[in-house]
């Protein structure tokens, strides 16, 4: 039944990107170009997705589990730090470069486009990247100092 | 600066954010988590038993979703500028970049400005900025 609604979800939001023009590189893109002629489109769609977001969120908040029973996991992290900023630096610099982000990255892909499947394998290997990384951060030092 | 007026297209953007807003709100009153898709697609790489399903099934109905669009009108056809070297380039930062920063657009973006999170604030901020500076630089500065 979760796995039902995450199919439907997802579709729903895929949908959402195609409708609103997002899952077109092009149009992030024009968005980003303050400088030039400048499409504010993404800008609308941020504002309609997080005015039915933010009620979700109202009634998310209020409840321990959700309709179907899950357990509510919402982020509880508050810090603001390194990783956030530079991480998101870098984000955003890729997201400048090409004018995808991983939603419409998957869109893309479900519409046969071959970039795209190009872009998915690099933002995988990207995000193995931080996997290995990460394990090896964690990972116990065999001799501490 | 300049409004592009024949790309601005202030009624389906907000129409098309209205039914991203409703996937968000499906996500977390049904699953109760967040819908990022960056983080999602990275849980994917960590693997947790009884963990995937749910994933998978939500990268297959964004991949999907042209499929179904395509039952009632066929789609816009998308147009990707970059090069593959600039992809490939691209990809690596977003991949590595949302997953150390926690988030992309809809993690941070969409689900945190909704839960009036100052972190994902920070984080949205920083990314739209980066982005911006980096076609300032690329599209005026070296007029690529």
């Amino acid at each position: 039944m979760i796995a039902f609604a995450s199919l439907l979800a997802g579709l729903v939001f895929g949908l959402g990107l195609i409708v609103s023009g997002m899952a077109n590189p092009a149009n992030v893109l024009g968005f980003l170009d303050l400088a030039g002629n400048w499409d504010p489109s993404l800008a609308f769609v941020m504002a309609g997705a997080i005015a039915v977001g933010a009620v979700a969120f109202t009634v998310a908040n209020r409840r321990a589990v959700s309709y179907l029973g899950a357990e509510m996991r919402l982020p509880s992290a508050r810090h603001i730090d390194r990783r956030l900023v530079l991480g998101s630096s870098l984000f955003g610099i890729g997201w400048g470069v090409a004018g995808i982000c991983p939603g419409p990255a998957l869109v893309l892909l479900g519409m046969g486009q071959v970039k795209a499947l190009v872009f998915v394998a690099a933002m995988l290997v990207g995000m193995g990247v931080f996997e290995l990384l990460e394990r090896r951060r964690r990972a116990p030092t065999p001799h501490p100092a | 600066m300049s409004i592009d007026w024949n790309h601005f297209t202030p009624l389906t953007a907000l129409a098309g954010g209205v039914l991203i807003g409703v996937a968000v709100a499906m996500f977390v009153l049904l699953n109760g988590r967040i819908a990022g898709i960056s983080g999602v697609l990275g849980g994917l790489l960590r693997p947790v038993k009884g963990d995937s399903a749910w994933r998978l099934a939500f990268v297959l109905g964004l991949v999907g979703a042209p499929l179904v669009y395509l039952l009632f009108v066929a789609w816009p056809a998308p147009q990707i500028d970059a090069g593959y070297g600039t992809l490939i380039l691209a990809g690596l930062l977003v991949g590595a970049g949302t997953r150390y920063g926690s988030g992309c657009t809809s993690g941070h973006g969409v689900c945190g400005l909704s839960r009036l999170s100052v972190r994902s604030l920070v984080a949205t901020a920083t990314f739209m900025a980066a982005g911006f500076v980096t076609m300032f630089v690329t599209r005026h500065l070296l007029g690529n």
